[in-house]
C-alpha cells in the first residue's frame, strides 16, 4: 500500500505541475524561461506567433507565402523578334503585347504593310518605284500573305519533343521545332524576309553591287554551348 | 526588285527614314514593357541533355550591362512569368509553368492546366510546387524536384545581333549597303547580361504534341508543342 500511495502522489504531483506550468506560462508576462519548454506542446500559447514557433524563445514559424491575386498580361513572345520586326508602331507592338496569342488575325495585314515598307525604303533610297521592289515568296514556299499570317496568328514556338529542336539548322534542314540558344535566328528571320526563294531577292553577296540583307554578320562568338543545365553561362564582369 | 535596276540605281541615293528604333529578339519590344520588370527578352525551348527533356528558357529585363545594373536586377514579386503550352494546336494554353519570386528564391507552379487561358491568370497554387534560391552573379544554385529542374539569376544574355546596324538599315540609312559583312559586324549584346528562368521538364509531362502548324500552310513538319513565354502582372 505504501508504494501505491507513493505512485498516486507522484502522479498527482506531476499533473499539479504540469498545470500550474500551463498557466504560468502565459500570465506573468515578463518573457521568462517558463516559456521555454512550450515550443514542443503542440499548442499555441506563450508570446508564440504560431504553434510552437516564433516568439523570444522559438524557432522562427516558417513564412507563409502569398500568391493569390490575378495577374495580368503585359508582355508576351512566341518567336523571335515578331513584335519588334513587324509590329511597326509603338500602338501596335504595345496591343501585341496584350492581345491573346490566339486571336491575332488583325494583325497580318500590319505585319505585311510593315514587312513591305522595308522594301519600299531600299526602293525609295535608289531611285526606284517602291511598286516594283517586293517581298519575294520565300524559301519555305510562303508569299507575303501566307507568311505574314503564321507570323501573327500562330505566333509560338514549335517545340518537338522528338528529334532535333532548331529553329532551322541548314545542316540538317531540321525547321520550326524549337530554338536553340545556338540558333542564329536574325539570320533566319532575314533570310525569310530579304531573301526571296532562292537567297538573291535582295542579298548580293559584294557589297558594292548591293545590299547585304540576308546576314546581320554576327555569330555566337564565344558563347559556351557545351554547358548542362542551365546551359548559360555567368554573367559578362 | 530586279539586280539590274539596283545596281544601275547605286550613286542616285535618296534616304527614307522610317521612325524605327529597335532592339531584338523581343528585349525592349514595345513602349509600354521598357524598362519595366515584365520586359522579355528571349524564349528558348529545346531538347535537354537528357533526350526526353524538353528545356524551357526565357529571359527577361534585358540588357543589362555589367556591374551594377546586373548586381541589382530582381525579380518582381509582382510578375509571374508563365511558360505557357498548347497541347493541342488551338495556341490556347492547356498547360503553363508559373515562376514568380518570394524573397530570395523562385517558386515553380506546374506543370498544371490553368484556371482560365488568355491575358489574366492566377497562381496554380494547388499545383505541384518547386522552389529554388536565386542565383547571384557569384554563385550558380539550381534545383531539382518532380523530375524537374530549376534555375533563376542573372546569366550572360545569349541573344546575339548587330541590332545597331539593323535600326539603320531597316530606316534606309546605309541603303543599299545593308548589314556589314562578318569582322565589320558588332553584335550589340556580346557583353550584356539579363534575368533567366529555367525549366527542364520531362516531355512525359506535357502531353502528346500535336500536328506541326506549319501543316496549315503546307510545310511537312513532326508534330510540335506551341510555346510562348508571358509576363504578367498583379493587379
Amino acid at each position: 500500500m505504501k508504494t501505491i500511495y507513493k505512485s498516486i502522489f507522484i502522479a498527482a504531483l506531476a499533473v499539479t505541475t504540469t498545470l500550474t506550468f500551463v498557466q504560468c506560462a502565459d500570465d506573468d508576462d515578463n518573457g521568462n524561461a517558463l516559456n521555454e519548454p512550450t515550443c514542443d506542446d503542440g499548442m499555441m500559447n506563450a508570446d508564440e506567433e504560431g504553434i510552437d514557433c516564433g516568439g523570444l524563445f522559438c524557432e522562427p514559424c516558417a513564412i507563409v507565402l502569398d500568391f493569390s491575386g490575378t495577374y495580368v498580361q503585359e508582355d508576351v513572345m512566341g518567336r523571335p523578334g515578331i513584335n519588334t520586326v513587324f509590329g511597326g508602331t509603338g500602338m501596335v507592338k504595345n496591343d501585341f503585347n496584350t492581345t491573346i496569342v490566339s486571336d491575332r488575325m488583325a494583325f497580318q495585314p500590319i505585319f505585311e504593310a510593315t514587312m513591305e515598307n522595308y522594301f519600299d525604303v531600299y526602293a525609295i533610297s535608289l531611285g526606284l518605284d517602291p511598286a516594283d521592289v517586293n517581298y519575294e515568296t520565300n524559301i519555305l514556299g510562303l508569299d507575303a500573305p501566307t507568311f505574314t499570317t503564321v507570323l501573327a496568328q500562330f505566333d509560338a514556338l514549335q517545340v518537338a519533343p522528338d528529334g532535333e529542336t532548331t529553329y532551322f539548322n541548314p545542316a540538317t534542314g531540321a525547321a520550326l521545332t524549337g530554338r536553340n540558344l545556338a540558333d542564329d535566328v536574325i539570320d533566319i528571320s532575314l533570310i525569310l524576309i530579304f531573301g526571296g526563294g532562292d537567297l538573291a531577292n535582295l542579298n548580293f553577296s559584294d557589297p558594292a553591287t548591293g545590299p547585304l540583307l540576308i546576314t546581320d554578320g554576327v555569330d555566337a562568338g564565344d558563347r559556351d554551348f557545351t554547358l548542362g543545365f542551365p546551359y548559360m553561362s555567368a554573367v559578362n564582369q | 526588285m530586279k539586280k539590274t535596276k539596283l545596281f544601275a540605281a547605286i550613286g542616285g541615293l535618296g534616304v527614307a527614314v522610317l521612325s524605327v528604333f529597335l532592339i531584338a529578339a523581343d528585349h525592349v519590344d514595345a513602349p509600354d514593357v521598357a524598362g519595366q520588370t515584365t520586359d522579355i527578352a528571349d524564349l528558348y525551348a529545346f531538347e535537354g541533355d537528357n533526350p526526353n527533356n524538353t528545356v524551357l528558357i526565357a529571359t527577361i529585363q534585358g540588357p543589362l550591362s555589367p556591374g551594377d545594373v546586373t548586381n541589382t536586377a530582381m525579380f518582381d514579386e509582382d510578375v509571374v512569368v508563365e511558360f505557357n503550352i498548347d497541347n493541342t494546336g488551338d495556341f490556347k494554353e492547356n498547360l503553363v509553368i508559373q515562376a514568380i519570386r518570394r524573397g530570395d528564391s523562385m517558386y515553380f507552379f506546374g506543370p498544371a492546366s490553368p484556371g482560365q487561358t488568355g491575358l489574366i491568370s492566377e497562381i496554380q497554387t494547388s499545383a505541384p510546387i518547386s522552389s529554388v534560391k536565386i542565383s547571384t552573379t557569384e554563385e550558380t544554385i539550381t534545383a531539382t524536384n518532380n523530375g524537374m529542374s530549376f534555375f533563376a539569376g542573372p546569366r550572360r544574355d545569349y541573344f546575339y545581333f548587330d541590332f545597331e546596324r539593323f535600326n539603320a538599315v531597316t530606316s534606309g540609312m546605309v541603303a543599299p549597303e545593308g548589314f556589314l559583312p562578318a569582322g565589320e559586324a558588332t553584335d550589340f549584346f556580346e557583353d550584356l547580361n539579363v534575368l533567366a528562368i529555367s525549366v527542364e521538364v520531362p516531355n512525359s509531362m506535357l502531353g502528346t504534341a500535336p500536328p506541326h502548324v506549319g501543316g496549315a500552310v503546307g510545310l511537312d513538319l513532326p508534330p510540335a508543342y506551341n510555346v510562348w513565354v508571358s509576363a504578367k502582372r498583379k493587379q
